[in-house]
């Protein structure tokens, strides 16, 4: 009841300065505005340029790298067991790329609880063969349905159908780069010859653009089978496991599991890729910085007119408290008006925020490295917006704090009497 | 029965150099009284009247309200009973001027909460009608002529029916027809209502007119 009627009180004083009142909205407004679409807009351009990498890498990737073994026959040689043995010349061992007992170790990591999806995946270097011209590259032979729901396999494909690598026999979906080179449209036919001497005809259902120029101009696509069919292999060749995990915050431990689990080379994505993080962290912590510098510059000016409000208001203040009021009574009416302007500016800040991001999200944005953006890209995580109005409070809260602590102290006999 | 009594007042001002303005203070109150402070200017009138309201609490002595000792009660405690049991009508009218003339008058009881807001408006309405200022109820207080404003506070000053209504100089800034006025309000008030009333003036007719006259000079009361 007593809160009733100081928030009646407060409104009152509020309305009836409503101008000067609306200044101090607008400053938080603009302010929440600013904050909500900066980091909606620098946040939607992170997770564009994160999801560049980290949507195509496996959190953690299981294979076989060429390497020398490990176990010389010189070590298992009783009379040398004690020295120290210099062995020259070394090469790499002819180990299989292929992962041993892949069926096995899929079906194990399907039933693990931390791992979200696997993909398997075959890469084979191969030539493909333009006339009198060989242009060297790189199919991948890959699950076309984990591809998409895993690594977004379906978001990169400019031309084609991506289920038809599936659905048709011998097929291919081809890097950007290459079928430039190739001079290749969809439906034609293009002949290609392993590192083997293998030489397959593959019908061209789609076209492959990474955003990494580089990679287009080498990499292909074809299906798990067709790829194996091309390199004469087994049903159950793969080479590699791509893993992708429900966080990817333990990806270095389970990729130290299962290199020792499965008896293979697994990476995970932090080695794989450690200059992310930094600059990702890094380009989050500015937009925030400049988000919250915002807000403050906001919350001087919510002080600066609380202030000039309570010189303003001193008979009125005076006159409270002659009648009754206490100074908790009258710091709570000030408190109210900040809080007041906080909330009434946070929440057209949203909206207005919003609004803006809406904007933003409809500019046309064209790059050839980014073929599925065609507008800037836009993050609307309600986390902003919570961050958004409850740091409107607290900073109008604070800008209110000090002038109201003023009001609640100001004594009544030196204003009355001093007219 | 005694409502205020004040027993050996001393009140420095420290800036810029300790002055006494008032000197062993004492004297009492009675339940039904209309009583004037007068003295010249200077005298230390206002100033007693400040700390009789509880709102001046830096002084030497004891001052005793409805048989409570003022010293040692919180800020908290010091507003409440102003709202409870004083009124006060100053010299410049001090209305809130972003509320009507009835809001005006309810703010005191509404804070209160003796009575429901519905009551507190009831009685606010009846207190400005018995001072004939009940049609500018809607009105807002700084559309008011001074004299309209003045009895809008003494209305005020009523609607808790306070123990005792205090006046700083009520009449000074009005002119005779609306002291006039004001005064014979007072006077209503006393015979009618038998209400207590302290009202400082240096108005010799209005003092005159009272029932008992307390005469300052140089911080001493000297009749």
């Amino acid at each position: 009841m007593n809160l009733k009627l100081i928030a009646e009180i407060a409104k009152s004083l509020l309305l009836a300065r409503w101008r000067q009142s609306l200044v101090a909205a607008i400053g938080v407004t603009f302010s929440i505005t600013m904050f909500i679409a900066l980091l909606g807009f620098m946040n939607g351009l992170n997770d564009l340029l994160d999801g560049l990498i980290l949507n195509r890498t496996p959190h953690v990737r299981l294979f076989n790298e060429v390497q020398p073994n490990p176990n010389q026959p010189i070590n298992l040689s009783e009379e040398f067991k004690n020295g120290h043995n210099f062995i020259q010349s070394i090469k790499s061992s002819g180990r299989r790329l292929e992962i041993y007992n892949s069926g096995a170790i899929m079906q194990a990591l399907k039933n693990d609880p931390r791992v979200l999806g696997i993909a398997p995946k075959i890469s084979s270097p191969v030539l493909y063969n333009a006339g009198t011209i060989d242009i060297t590259g790189v199919v991948s032979g890959i699950d076309v349905m984990a591809e998409s729901e895993l690594f977004f396999f379906k978001d990169y494909i400019r031309e084609g159908n991506p289920l038809d690598l599936k659905n048709v026999g011998n097929s291919i979906v081809l890097g950007k780069g290459v079928a430039e080179k190739l001079l290749a449209n969809l439906g034609d036919v293009i002949q290609v010859t392993t590192s083997k001497g293998e030489r397959l005809p593959l019908k061209v259902v789609g076209f492959f653009q990474s955003g990494i120029a580089d990679f287009d101009k080498v990499q292909s696509f074809a299906s798990i089978s067709t790829v194996q069919k091309l390199l004469g292999k087994p049903n159950d060749y793969v080479t590699d496991i791509q893993i992708k995990l429900k966080d990817l915050n333990i990806a270095p431990a389970v990729a130290k599991e299962y290199a020792q689990l499965f008896k293979a080379d697994a990476e995970d994505i932090q080695t794989a890729n450690s200059q992310f993080e930094t600059g990702s962290f890094v380009r989050t912590l500015i937009s925030y910085v400049v988000g919250i510098t915002l807000l403050i510059v906001a919350g001087f000016g919510i002080y600066n007119i609380l202030n000039m409000m309570i010189y303003e208001k001193m008979d009125t203040i005076a006159i409270l408290k002659a009648t009754g009021f206490s100074g908790s009574d009258v710091r709570k009416i000030f408190l109210g008006i900040a809080l007041t302007i906080g909330l009434i500016g946070g929440l057209l800040g949203l909206l207005f925020g919003l609004s803006l991001s809406l904007l933003i999200d409809q500019i046309p944005f064209n790059t050839a490295a980014l073929p599925t953006i065609k507008t800037y890209p836009v993050n609307y995580s309600p986390m902003f917006y919570i961050i958004g109005i409850v740091f409107s409070l607290i900073t109008t809260y604070f800008a209110g704090f000090f002038p109201a602590r003023k009001a609640s102290k100001i004594d009544p006999v030196i204003i009355i009497r001093g007219k | 029965m005694v409502v205020l009594q004040s027993k050996g007042i001393n009140k420095y001002f420290k800036d810029p150099v300790t002055v006494k303005v008032l000197d062993e203070v004492s004297f009492s109150v009675n339940q039904g009284e209309f009583v004037a402070v007068t003295g010249k200017s200077g005298c230390g009138k206002s100033t007693l009247l400040y700390i009789l309201s509880t709102m001046d609490t830096d002084y030497e002595g004891e001052l005793w309200i409805d048989g409570q000792l003022m010293r040692g009660k919180s800020e908290g405690e010091l507003a409440r009973i102003r709202n409870e049991k004083i009124g006060f009508v100053f010299q410049f009218h001090y209305l809130l001027n972003e509320f009507t003339v009835l809001k005006n008058v309810m703010l005191p009881g509404l804070k209160l909460q003796r009575v429901s807001a519905a009551e507190v408006e009831h009685h606010a309405m009846e207190r400005l009608k018995t001072l004939g200022i009940d049609s500018l109820a809607l009105k807002k207080a700084n559309q008011l002529s001074g004299g309209e404003k003045q009895r809008v506070a003494i209305a005020r000053a009523l609607i808790n029916d306070p123990l005792i209504i205090m006046g700083d100089e009520p009449t000074g800034n009005l002119d005779k027809k609306n002291s006039d006025i004001v005064f014979d309000i007072f006077k209503q008030l006393s015979e009618e209502f038998n209400q207590t009333l302290l009202i400082v003036t240096h108005d010799q007719t209005f003092a005159d007119n009272t029932n008992r006259i307390i005469e300052m000079q140089d911080g001493r009361v000297i009749s």
